[in-house]
């Protein structure tokens, strides 16, 4: 999250209202962002679900993946049973005897992994495109708008589809076709806020001093358009984390070895009609909350970093 | 108006040719089609017979350019499972899949409209609050969680409706449908209220947005100085004007309530396009799978380009930016 406030900080600079004394724009940006207590909880939430998914093999109760120390004798053991080890699981015990919060931990390690990955690398391709296009403008603009256009006419899970249905499974390939899913938007964005900023003056100072172009685009016109980008980052982050989720459910995302929140979701689905309802319902629990979370925080930066809803 | 209708024309051609290239790309050059359609014993010979039947042996243009042919006519093969030709699998399927779809827009209009409109006069209330807060939830989680979730409790739980399946269907115009039967209609509640969320969420969001908006305009100041009633008011003046935005968004995202319904059919066994697109990739039926992508791309392009020049029809200043640039 630091990192986030931290780009922030240079984004926010132009916003309109004036600045007291010894108030940095970030401290404004902060103060900002506290006023709503929907979204301090909101941040509290994500800062919970990344330490987790950072400390996750310290904190967790047992390794799932340690295929000596799971045993099938466990399966299916309810909510506060003691397991062959000794160790009580607190939410219970999956279809093949981990424990349900080893296992969810894991998953969320995985879920996060993914989408904040898949999310970094589309930022990068989108935000390049981007920038080109309203740098550049004319004939490039034009095809690599249209791209998007067309692109963004389909629903994100029917490219999804198309992508894995074809490709196969595997954590590589769900990645690719999460990437895929999100440039356009990336794009889009900045290539929104770039044109606006393409006729400062600044960048015309930048341009007569001589500057080379890939400076004058990354070094002065992208700080520039980086609070809507921030936003529409978050927002991916949390749609590529739900978009992971129902593709594996479906089947089509990850390996079985490497259970992401939506496996387990789907893992359980089984059970769930014998009455234990533990295996679907708690991973579930954690991908709406990890995605709540996300959304609010996502929503609240919306409010405060756009300039136009400024008091 | 013609040039832009043939651009548009144009652009739809383009990517049906750009997906089919994917799709078959994918299907056919990524995966080794001969592994899966030859028995493990078969001797050499056997193997060449094979892959000379299939063209496999052509070069990838030629061997697209037959896919194309065929696909044109209509033929995309037949299913290995079942079979039967691949696109009469689909079209079996498709109204399932479009009963589940317009089911679930119109719990989404009916129930969304009133609350969006509701929660934009009241903007301040805490039922509209509650109703924001709700919608917001909507769009957060996930859809298939949601559905197992709501056989948890009205199917395992409660044991008031039935789960998985289309119940039983009667014929309307030739087409099984199941509203018409109390058993169907018990059977698509769920899997309709389910797929319907996402647009609920949406359209209370877009009734709210429309209703603050229309509601500070001089009609309907005009019309409460006319002394008309304040349901006169909402009903149609209102109601009118916020229809506009609802209508357009709605009209889109019929294309994408059939793709998702992907996942609604796959949590609920609702037999239609999309769990046997799912049930196709389990057993690898590569016809079918190729069938289906086709298919719902091509519906996608043709609804798009439907809107695009609906739109242009509607308001020239579309067509006038779009011939310009």
């Amino acid at each position: 999250m630091t990192a986030v406030h931290d780009d922030t900080n240079v984004g926010g600079a132009g916003a309109a209202k004036p600045i007291a004394e010894g108030e940095t724009p970030f401290r404004r940006f902060l103060n900002d962002y506290a006023e709503s207590k929907v979204a301090v909880g909101g941040a509290v939430g994500v800062a919970i679900v990344l330490l987790i998914a950072l400390f996750g093999p310290w904190i967790s109760p047992t390794d799932p993946y340690d295929l000596a120390s799971v045993t099938f004798m466990d399966n299916r053991l309810h909510p506060g049973g003691t397991m062959g080890s000794g160790v009580t699981a607190m939410l219970g015990t999956d279809g093949l005897g981990r424990d349900m919060v080893s296992a969810m931990i894991y998953g969320l390690r995985i879920s996060l992994g993914v989408g904040i990955g898949s999310g970094i690398i589309a930022l990068l391709i989108g935000v390049s495109f981007g920038l080109c296009a309203a740098y550049f403008g004319g004939k490039v603009d034009t095809v690599i708008m249209r791209v998007v256009d067309i692109q963004l006419s389909f629903p994100a899970i029917l490219i999804a589809l198309v992508l894995l249905a074809t490709l196969g499974k595997g954590i590589d390939k769900i990645i690719v076709a999460l990437v895929l899913v999100q440039w356009a938007y990336y794009a889009r964005t900045v290539r929104g806020s770039a044109l606006v900023e393409r006729r400062r003056e600044y960048i015309e100072a930048a341009t007569c001093l001589g500057l080379s172009k890939p400076r004058v685009i990354f070094g002065h016109m992208l700080p520039n358009c980086l609070p809507p980008l921030i936003v529409v980052a978050t927002m991916q982050v949390a749609h590529a984390i739900l978009l992971e989720a129902t593709l594996s459910f479906l089947g089509l995302g990850l390996p079985v070895t490497e259970p992401s929140l939506g496996l387990l979701i789907a893992n359980g689905f089984e059970y769930m009609m014998s009455g234990e309802y533990w295996i679907s319902v708690y991973p579930g629990l954690a991908l709406l909350f990890t995605i709540v979370t996300i959304n609010v925080v996502g929503d609240r930066l919306r409010d405060v970093l756009n300039p136009r809803l400024q008091k | 108006m013609t040039v832009f209708v043939i651009r548009r024309l144009l652009q739809a051609a383009l990517v049906m040719i750009i997906m089919s290239l994917l799709v078959f790309g994918g299907v056919f050059l990524v995966g080794d089609p001969v592994e899966m359609l030859v028995a493990d014993d078969a001797d050499q010979a056997e193997r060449q017979a094979i892959i000379k039947s299939m063209g496999l042996d052509l070069p990838f243009y030629m061997q697209y350019l037959r896919f194309i042919g065929n696909a044109l006519q209509g033929d995309m093969g037949n299913s290995f499972v079942f079979q039967e030709p691949a696109m009469e699998l689909i079209l079996e399927r498709m109204p399932a899949t479009f009963e589940l779809a317009i089911a679930a827009l119109l719990i989404a209009v009916v129930i969304g409209i009133p609350l969006g409109i509701y929660a934009g006069l009241k903007a301040d209330s805490w039922m509209s609050k509650t109703i924001m807060t709700a919608s917001i939830l909507g769009f957060s989680v996930p859809t298939f969680w949601v559905g197992i979730m709501m056989i948890l409790f009205f199917a395992v739980i409660l044991g008031w409706l039935p789960s998985t399946g289309r119940g039983d269907t009667v014929e309307l115009f030739g087409i099984p449908v199941s509203f018409l039967t109390l058993d169907g209609l018990q059977h698509l509640i769920l899997p309709a209220v389910n797929l319907a969320l996402f647009k609920l969420s949406m359209v209370i969001r877009l009734a709210r947005a429309g209703t603050r908006e229309v509601v500070h305009q001089d009609y309907i100041k005009f019309a409460r100085a006319k002394g008309l009633s304040t349901g006169r008011i909402i009903g149609v003046h209102l109601f009118k004007n916020i229809m506009i935005p609802v209508v357009t968004v709605l009209g889109l995202e019929f294309g994408g309530l059939i793709a998702f319904s992907v996942v609604t059919e796959t949590v609920f066994a609702w037999p239609g396009m999309g769990k046997l697109l799912i049930d196709s990739i389990g057993f690898l039926d590569r016809p079918v799978i190729v069938a289906y992508l086709l298919f719902v791309v091509g519906l996608f392009v043709f609804i798009n380009l439907v809107v695009d020049v609906l739109y242009s029809v509607l308001d020239p200043r579309v067509r006038l930016q779009e011939v310009k640039s």
